[in-house]
């Protein structure tokens, strides 16, 4: 089989399975894989920048947060329209990483990962500091009459998990398109060599740019659709927490796979989910768990499929 | 698994056996045989969303206990319905999207009956959308204003503790008349202290003072003393709320910056919450004033409810853990816990509550409750339940610190919590 | 209070802060300079250090001189030890790859945050100062032409405070000895400079790791002893000195220890007059906007050389 087959293949199959589980799960876990796939874009958007083009961010929880806020301060304030205020989402997202990126980007290495971290801290700051608006750390809900999008009311279980749906598959897709792509290929490249990839007469600055863009816009998107479709706004999604977890998950995932934010996301969403019906103590099983990880899965779950079963794996 | 129902996470071997002798006294046989009869049927399964991990912890524990102790006494005394009521308990890490994970775990998963609990009020809002959605009755104890503001939905209730609009007017007078009339107020720059800080404005100025400085403190910061010289010179009253783990640190710094020449102070017991009253350098304390939500020091008039409250939770006459005098309990907050717990009893109860399908039921029982008594069931006071804006009223305690220890000098009508409706949610649909 | 006593307390505290700061990021500037990794546990081992204190504190009761100065001396060393045995078991086995690296300290900062819990409590708990006098601070002012003393009200400092800044002093003066003055500081940077050359000329590089690893968390367990009266010890608390420090050792200049100490007091001391000016959120984000843009004009730190 081909490569390029064998990737439709599994790809497509993980969409449709995901499409089918929608009517065979039992509530509980129908919910959470709903929650599961916005989260997982969310991871996704980081990928693009850390697993494709090397970039380390801790401030990625600002994007989500700069969705979620678009979003939630445009129903709030300005009564907007759901498919509206999830335009304002992406829209505040698009700005929000622009300014970050052509700032942050005159850094490189640790120095990246610290200027993205104060930034984001400034905009969690930022949130708490506007709490005539916002509502502070307590943030605000989203009531159920403005969470009606084309008709459709996001509240309803079934509704959610299509809306989570529709994001998942669109953000795998178009990163998926994305990476295949000549684009996709200089970010790989810079990732690998980027004093060649700029010898070889690449605007390096520029893909790195537009790299911090998209990722950006995709988690502010999540965000914003989490927002939307679990009713609530609040700064806790702007903490440091928020932007480790991404990280996290990728790397358990597999950084620079396609599947890997997904599995990853899963993993750990699971992983925090039964061990804490089991002891109070998970955050401990947790840490073991990850620690076991890097000891022996070393490139994250989809890292090591990559390594002994499939080579070609995107 | 279905969870380590009911257990206090801080069993001590002295406590267990404890429990094991009671557990014998209680197999005297008309109490075993009613016992025996209500184990035959389902218990009504309670989910408890508990600050276990996460900058709650501390008041988690001590919901935690409080709960345990209640349930235990709902139970020996025939449980509810002629049914037992069982704990599961779920932490919530203090985190507001692990608090609607919760909820829907309780509702899908764990199939109880209501969901109960938590106190921090990101988590409460955070959680609330899924409990309404899900139609699962939720009934938290977070004093928030989130739930009379009209934020929240039908099927979330707080009828266990009075919510911080309340408590902060209702000082107003006190303090006015008291104490001065030109008030700095010293607050953490969130929700929960914009809460404070507007209402305090408010009311104040209702009667006649005025509100000289607002401090606002970031709630990452660990220092305070230099935000401290922002105090106007005139101020006759400092005003001091503040929460999370640094709270003993503010207040001790508070202390050095006047050294012997303090204005008057007045402070919402959060500022000290959990916190010995006998820790180094909080000497300076003795004359200045706390709001406490339920005496923490047993009083010389203390009530038979209290007192048996007090020896449920296992807490001592200087609210500390019996085992441990210095395990200073959250004694201002976690009455809640068991007073909610005593309000869905009586809800259940009102409405033959039966099992899930009677959801409805429960929730216009509970809105139809007005007058609680003074009682074992409602031991911090008598109080009011507004069906409309599913928000109870009560009465607050004023305390100034003696000796070391906080005697109440002033207790607050019913009266001067009340503000006008803010929402009707009996006209939602169920 | 007027403007130039308020100063003077904001620069005071500031530099309290600036010297509990300069102990944790010198010890994770170390680990940072010789090891090339990330440690994102490093705030749990402030943290650990801390709780470690009160501990032994309340075991040994008397004076609370006595139980202070014997944290002082033995929790460091714990702490330490504690360190090596995490960086001989997990660090070395993942060969201090940079990214699994940092996975395996996000795991060993839940485990240690959890085990706290579970153990000492949720509970912020307090640790009586050794000694602790309110010093009343005098300031000038004008009187008809004539310089004159005056004690305005609430500019003061404690004794405590003054010695914590000493002791740090103290202390960071002692590394920088053992760095530039002794055979194991000459193993260290040896291996900072050139891992495989070190290794070549026979240099235990494992042991000097795990030296270098421990030697970091003891520094920052040593900060959290000196802070420990002034705050209190809470399983949470290692956050805020991770994120602080990380900052310090990247605008001081990758592994350079006085870069991190310059820098360390030009945080410290930066927040405190900030908020002098603003009001305090507001004062907080200016900082925190502040750093991030020395660092984007000036990435290779304030004092680092831009590496190639």
């Amino acid at each position: 089989m081909s490569d390029r087959a064998k990737t439709v293949l599994l790809h497509g199959g993980l969409l449709a399975l995901l499409f089918a589980l929608q009517f065979m799960l039992p509530a509980y876990h129908h919910g959470n894989l709903a929650r599961v796939m916005v989260l997982a874009s969310y991871a996704i958007g980081f990928n693009v920048l850390f697993g494709y083009t090397g970039l380390l961010s801790l401030g990625h929880a600002m994007f989500f947060a700069a969705g979620m806020y678009g979003m939630g301060l445009a129903v709030q304030v300005f009564d907007a329209a759901p498919a509206l205020a999830l335009v304002a989402g992406a829209g505040a997202g698009l700005v929000v990483s622009g300014v970050v990126g052509m700032l942050a980007l005159r850094t490189a290495g640790v120095a990246f990962m610290i200027v993205t971290l104060m930034f984001a801290q400034a905009g969690y700051l930022t949130i708490l500091y506007f709490g005539s608006y916002t509502r502070g750390d307590e943030g605000f809900v989203i009531q159920q009459a403005q969470r009606i999008l084309w008709g459709i009311d996001l509240s309803d279980p079934t509704n959610r998990y299509f809306a989570a749906f529709a994001l998942f598959a669109s953000c795998l897709l178009i990163t998926l398109w994305l990476v295949r792509a000549p684009f996709g290929k200089v970010l790989i490249a810079i990732r690998e060599n980027e004093e060649r990839a700029m010898m070889l007469g690449y605007d390096v600055f520029a893909h790195k740019l537009a790299a911090v863009i998209v990722s950006g816009t995709i988690a502010a998107m999540a965000g914003a659709v989490y927002g939307l479709l679990f009713g609530y706004v609040g700064a806790s999604f702007a903490s440091v927490q928020y932007s480790i977890f991404p990280l996290l998950w990728v790397l358990l995932g597999g950084a620079g796979t396609i599947l890997g934010p997904f599995i990853g996301t899963l993993f750990m969403f699971y992983l925090i989910d039964l061990s804490s019906g089991i002891t109070t103590a998970y955050m401990l099983v947790a840490g073991v768990a990850l620690v076991a990880l890097t000891l022996f899965a070393p490139q994250g779950l989809a890292g090591a499929v990559r390594k002994r079963i499939w080579r070609g794996l995107p | 698994m279905t969870n380590d129902s009911g257990k206090p996470s801080t069993t001590t071997r002295r406590g267990a056996l404890k429990t094991l002798a009671a557990g014998a006294g209680a197999a005297s046989l008309p109490l075993w045989a009613r016992y025996a009869q209500a184990q035959t049927s389902e218990p009504i399964r309670i989910g408890f969303q508990v600050h276990r991990t996460g900058i709650g912890a501390a008041y988690g524990r001590w919901y935690d206990r409080t709960t345990t102790a209640a349930v235990d006494m709902i139970n020996a005394a025939g449980g509810i319905n002629g049914r037992m009521v069982e704990i599961l308990a779920e932490d919530d890490g203090t985190d507001p999207k692990r608090g609607a994970e919760v909820v829907e775990k309780f509702a899908n998963q764990h199939n109880c009956d209501i969901g109960f609990g938590t106190l921090f009020s990101h988590v409460v809002i955070g959680s609330a959308p899924r409990a309404g959605e899900l139609k699962l009755p939720y009934f938290v104890v977070s004093e928030g204003h989130h739930v009379a503001s009209g934020m929240l939905n039908r099927y979330t209730l707080q009828p266990g503790i009075t919510d911080v609009k309340s408590q902060v007017q209702a000082m107003a007078p006190f303090v006015s008349q008291n104490l001065g009339k030109k008030v700095t107020m010293i607050f953490p720059d969130f929700a929960f202290g914009h809460d404070h800080r507007d209402y305090f404005t408010a009311a104040i100025q209702e009667q006649g003072g005025e509100v000289v400085a607002q401090i606002a403190i970031p709630p990452t910061e660990t220092s305070f003393t230099k935000y401290f010289p922002k105090i106007p010179r005139e101020t006759e009253v400092v005003y001091h709320v503040m929460v999370g783990p640094a709270v003993l640190t503010f207040v001790k710094e508070l202390g050095e910056f006047f050294g012997p020449s303090r204005p008057e102070m007045f402070g919402f017991i959060d500022s000290l919450e959990a916190v010995d009253m006998a820790s180094p350098g909080l000497e300076f304390l003795e004359g200045t004033y706390f709001w406490e939500g339920n005496p923490r020091y047993a009083q010389t008039d203390q009530s038979e409810y209290d007192k048996l409250y007090r020896t449920a939770v296992g807490v001592d006459e200087n609210g500390a853990s019996v085992g441990d005098p210095k395990d200073i309990s959250t004694y201002a907050h976690m009455f809640g816990c068991w007073e909610t717990l005593y309000v869905i009893k009586a809800g259940m109860e009102a409405a033959g509550y039966q099992g899930p399908a009677d959801r409805a039921k429960l929730i216009e029982a509970v809105e139809a409750i007005t007058d609680m008594p003074h009682s074992n069931e409602h031991p911090q006071g008598t109080k009011l339940f507004n069906g409309k804006t599913h928000q109870v009223f009560g009465p607050q305690y004023i305390s100034r610190v003696t000796d070391g220890k906080l005697i109440v000098v002033h207790t607050t009508s019913i009266e001067d919590t009340m503000y006008p409706d803010e929402v009707d949610y009996t006209t939602q649909p169920l | 209070m007027e403007i130039g006593p308020y100063l003077m307390l904001a620069s005071l505290e500031g530099a309290v802060t600036a010297a509990v700061l300069a102990l944790t990021a010198v010890g994770l500037s170390l680990v940072f300079g010789v090891m090339r990794v990330v440690n994102v546990a490093h705030g749990e081992f402030f943290m650990l250090g801390a709780v470690l204190a009160w501990w032994i504190t309340s075991l040994i009761g008397g004076h609370p001189a006595l139980g202070f100065a014997v944290a002082l001396l033995v929790v460091p060393v714990l702490v330490g030890l504690l360190a090596a045995a995490a960086d001989m078991t997990v660090l070395k086995r993942v060969a201090y790859d940079p990214e699994r690296t940092i996975v395996a300290t996000i795991g060993i900062l839940y485990i240690l945050q959890q085990v706290t819990l579970m153990t000492y409590g949720a509970d912020a708990r307090p640790v009586e100062p050794p000694f602790n006098t309110r010093l009343a601070l005098p300031w000038v002012e004008f009187v008809g032409g004539k310089l004159q003393l005056y004690w305005p009200w609430g500019l003061s400092t404690t004794s405590y405070k003054l010695a914590v800044i000493g002791a740090a002093a103290g202390v960071l003066l002692g590394v920088w000895w053992g760095m530039t003055r002794t055979k194991v500081g000459l193993l260290m940077r040896a291996t900072q400079m050139d891992r495989d050359m070190a290794l070549a000329f026979g240099i235990p590089v494992e042991r000097v790791y795990a030296l270098v690893f421990g030697l970091g968390a003891g520094l920052a367990a040593m900060a959290a002893v000196l802070i420990v009266p002034i705050q209190q010890a809470h399983y949470l608390m290692g956050g805020d000195p991770l994120l602080l420090s990380f900052i310090v050792v990247i605008i001081g200049g990758l592994g350079s220890l006085p870069g991190t100490v310059v820098a360390a007091i030009l945080i410290g001391l930066s927040d405190g007059i900030i908020s002098v000016f603003f009001s305090p959120t507001l004062a907080k984000i200016l900082a925190t906007l502040l750093v991030a843009l020395v660092l984007v004009f000036r990435p290779q730190g304030l004092f680092g050389v831009r590496r190639a």
